[in-house]
């Protein structure tokens, strides 16, 4: 007998786009991770709802959702700012001063890799490699990489963002 | 489908690209896509007239894959259909507002090239290297099927398919002397003779393309550059090894690859070149994508396994291999995005040309990606034997700004890096072994006189400690260990005591550790306090040295 698939969680368009992302792989177990993207592509992040939604989807327990959300880098749990910010960390990037990016992002703006200002505007975070050594210090701001650029040139690039 | 069909087909496709007697070819892989270059298309075609006058060449412009020396991107090639970019007038940073005049001067048959953007294509990064994998970058549009079959692309699916049996296919493989480019260099062709000869019905052949080595970008550069040539690798290793269905497990990290893999797919399914019935022949092969989020265990080919199934990225210990007991518990196929764009051309050539290149215990050529402190940056791919002083002096350009060499890191977290007085070794999967490092997937990382080497430790050591998986001990609390001992040395804070439980540490967390991410993340360390063991002992001449 076929098994009670769980009613979306509101009427909001967008659990239709992770419930058919679901569909297409036959509500397997192997798609939670699937899932979980549609659901982070869709909404910019997991909450509890969206996670008990998939668990209950795809009949796992909330425990195994809740551990893979959590093992992955790329999931976040929280609502991130209107711009994000991703500061390649890779060797490269490293050695072209990843690191005096950081320090100069969290002097300007006061976030920290990993956290989001308190007016939501920028999320900052870190990556191990976006394999755009070329462009070393590489960042990936709002999807697109900007390379080659020095502290304070990124810097008032992305105060310019923030402000339009 | 056989082979005088699909050379017809290809004859087609050629035709279909009208009379354009020049290509101007602009470079869309990341790097170059980043720095500008859809702005410059748009602005080419914008130069570009409808119709040529009397005299003139009829110019066409074409999106293509990465050209090598991303440094200096956008790149622009003008050439003759079919040319090479060593028979090709290469610009580099060209900007849109360089478009006119380099438009002008491919139409027009006696001007010169604009000599300000001119980008020598006579000089060793390009003149050095021989392209098999990179064969087709910066020439066929990755996002075009029709492109691909043009220069000769599925020839060897539909020749494998229709003329020769999976043995033959294995055999000649085997002939080759392939082995994984991923970095652990396992003879390709005996791992696929083992998934062969499992009885089980159903088998699985994955590609890895969870390229997570911080520096290396070989991997992304050939999936922007020629999809098809993997899925036609793909296909070829599910035919001989008896798969039915693949899966390539790729970083999300990697949108536009993801992308132009997802465009690749749906056209060769479109086509009929995978799927049910391929080529019109009794093989079926379904490919699927699966996206990786973000953890670098899951490159170890047991997690990645978990990864495809949706669960944490755990590695298990090995035996069984994945070829007795992969996915699922089924016997699984699990090669690199280089090594599956490898086989076509072993596939038409044969093996004995492949082994005709390269060492004795080393066919073949390999992709390297050139990053840090060097002038060319950028993709290479040259034969395997090459001394590294002339891939980084000769290809690479030297150290920029007048600096001296001080070590060239390859391997990534898992390698180590080879000072200056080895230079003159011949890179291959075994002489590296022998300087404490290895060829892992080909990032090498060049560190000019300014670089501490005991940072240099610190940051692989502080990778490994944030991507350990947590599954064993040797791994989760040796890396936090090490991590913190390297960190007190690096602030001067060290004794001598410190540096021997270092190195302590380093043995046990190498001989216990479950998977390759443990056993390997101590080698950074190590070889650096091989090679620059002085820059250490420098460190622990600090304030509290003196009560040791």
């Amino acid at each position: 007998m076929q098994r009670q698939r769980p009613d979306l969680p509101s009427a909001d368009k967008r659990w239709k786009l992770v419930n058919a992302t679901m569909r297409r792989n036959g509500y397997a177990e192997h798609a939670l991770i699937e899932a979980l993207h549609s659901v982070q592509d869709a909404f910019g992040f997991l909450d509890t709802d969206a996670m008990t939604f998939v668990a209950d989807s795809l009949d796992l327990p909330r425990s195994k959702v809740y551990g893979v959300a959590t093992f992955y880098h790329l999931f976040m749990l929280k609502p991130q700012g209107r711009h994000t910010c991703v500061v390649c960390t890779g060797t490269a990037c490293y050695i072209k001063g990843a690191g005096a990016l950081v320090e100069g992002i969290e002097q300007r703006f006061g976030v920290n890799p990993g956290e989001t200002t308190e007016d939501k505007s920028l999320s900052v975070m870190t990556a191990r490699c976006v394999g755009a050594c070329g462009l070393a210090p590489a960042v990936v701001l709002d999807g697109n990489v900007v390379g080659k650029l020095g502290t304070d040139a990124f810097c008032d690039r992305l105060q310019q963002e923030i402000a339009e | 489908m056989n082979i005088d069909d699909l050379e017809d087909l290809a004859a087609t496709y050629r035709a279909e690209q009208g009379d354009a007697d020049r290509e101007v070819r602009v470079c869309v892989a990341t790097a170059c896509y980043s720095s500008g270059a859809p702005g410059v298309i748009d602005a080419l075609n914008a130069a570009a007239p409808e119709s040529p006058s009397e005299g003139e060449h009829r110019c066409k412009v074409k999106g293509v894959g990465c050209m090598g020396l991303c440094s200096v991107g956008p790149m622009v090639a003008v050439a003759e259909p079919g040319a090479d970019l060593r028979e090709s007038t290469l610009y580099r940073n060209v900007v849109q507002d360089d478009a006119t005049e380099i438009m002008d001067n491919a139409r027009k048959p006696n001007a010169g090239p604009v000599e300000r953007l001119l980008c020598p294509s006579d000089m060793p990064f390009f003149t050095r290297q021989r392209w098999i994998v990179r064969q087709n970058s910066g020439i066929v549009d990755p996002d075009s099927f029709k492109g691909y079959v043009a220069v000769g692309g599925y020839a060897a699916m539909v020749r494998a398919l229709t003329e020769m049996t999976p043995a033959e296919v294995v055999a000649e493989v085997t002939t080759s002397g392939l082995r994984g480019r991923g970095g652990g260099g396992y003879p390709t062709g005996l791992k696929w003779s083992t998934v062969a000869k499992m009885p089980d019905a159903q088998k699985y052949v994955i590609c890895n393309a969870d390229e997570g080595d911080p520096g290396a970008f070989m991997d992304r550069a050939v999936l922007e550059s020629d999809p098809h040539r993997l899925l036609e690798g793909m296909a070829i290793a599910a035919y001989a090894v008896g798969a039915n269905k693949g899966y390539i497990y790729i970083r999300a990290e990697y949108p536009l690859a993801v992308e132009r893999l997802k465009t690749a797919i749906r056209k060769a399914k479109r086509q009929g070149f995978l799927g049910h019935h391929i080529c019109e022949t009794q093989f079926n092969f379904d490919i699927e994508i699966r996206l990786g989020a973000g953890a670098f265990v899951c490159g170890e080919e047991t997690a990645l396994m978990a990864s495809v199934e949706g669960g944490r990225g755990h590695p298990r210990p090995r035996p069984p291999y994945p070829a007795e007991y992969g996915l699922w518990g089924h016997p699984t196929l699990i090669n690199n995005v280089e090594t599956l764009s490898n086989i076509a051309p072993i596939v038409t050539n044969g093996g004995d040309w492949f082994a005709g290149i390269g060492t004795e215990k080393s066919k073949g050529t390999k992709v390297f990606a050139l990053a840090g402190n060097i002038v060319n940056g950028g993709l290479i791919e040259v034969d395997m034997g090459i001394t590294l002083r002339e891939i980084l002096f000769e290809i690479g350009g030297g150290i920029p700004d007048g600096k001296a060499f001080k070590a060239v890191q390859t391997g990534g977290p898992s390698g180590g890096c080879v000072p200056a007085e080895h230079l003159d070794i011949a890179v291959d999967y075994d002489s590296l072994k022998t300087l404490g490092t290895m060829m892992g997937s080909g990032g090498m990382i060049v560190m000019d006189e300014t670089s501490s080497m005991v940072d240099v430790a610190r940051f692989f050591m502080e990778f490994c400690m944030d991507e350990s998986c947590g599954k064993c001990v040797p791994c989760r609390t040796g890396t936090q260990q090490m991590h913190a001992l390297l960190d007190k040395i690096a602030k001067s804070n060290a004794t001598h005591a410190d540096l021997a439980l270092l190195e302590e540490l380093c043995e046990v967390v190498q001989a216990t550790s479950l998977c390759g991410l443990g056993q390997t993340a101590p080698n950074p360390v190590m070889s650096t306090l091989r090679y620059f063991r002085d820059e250490y002992e420098e460190k622990l001449a600090g304030p509290s040295a003196a009560t040791d």
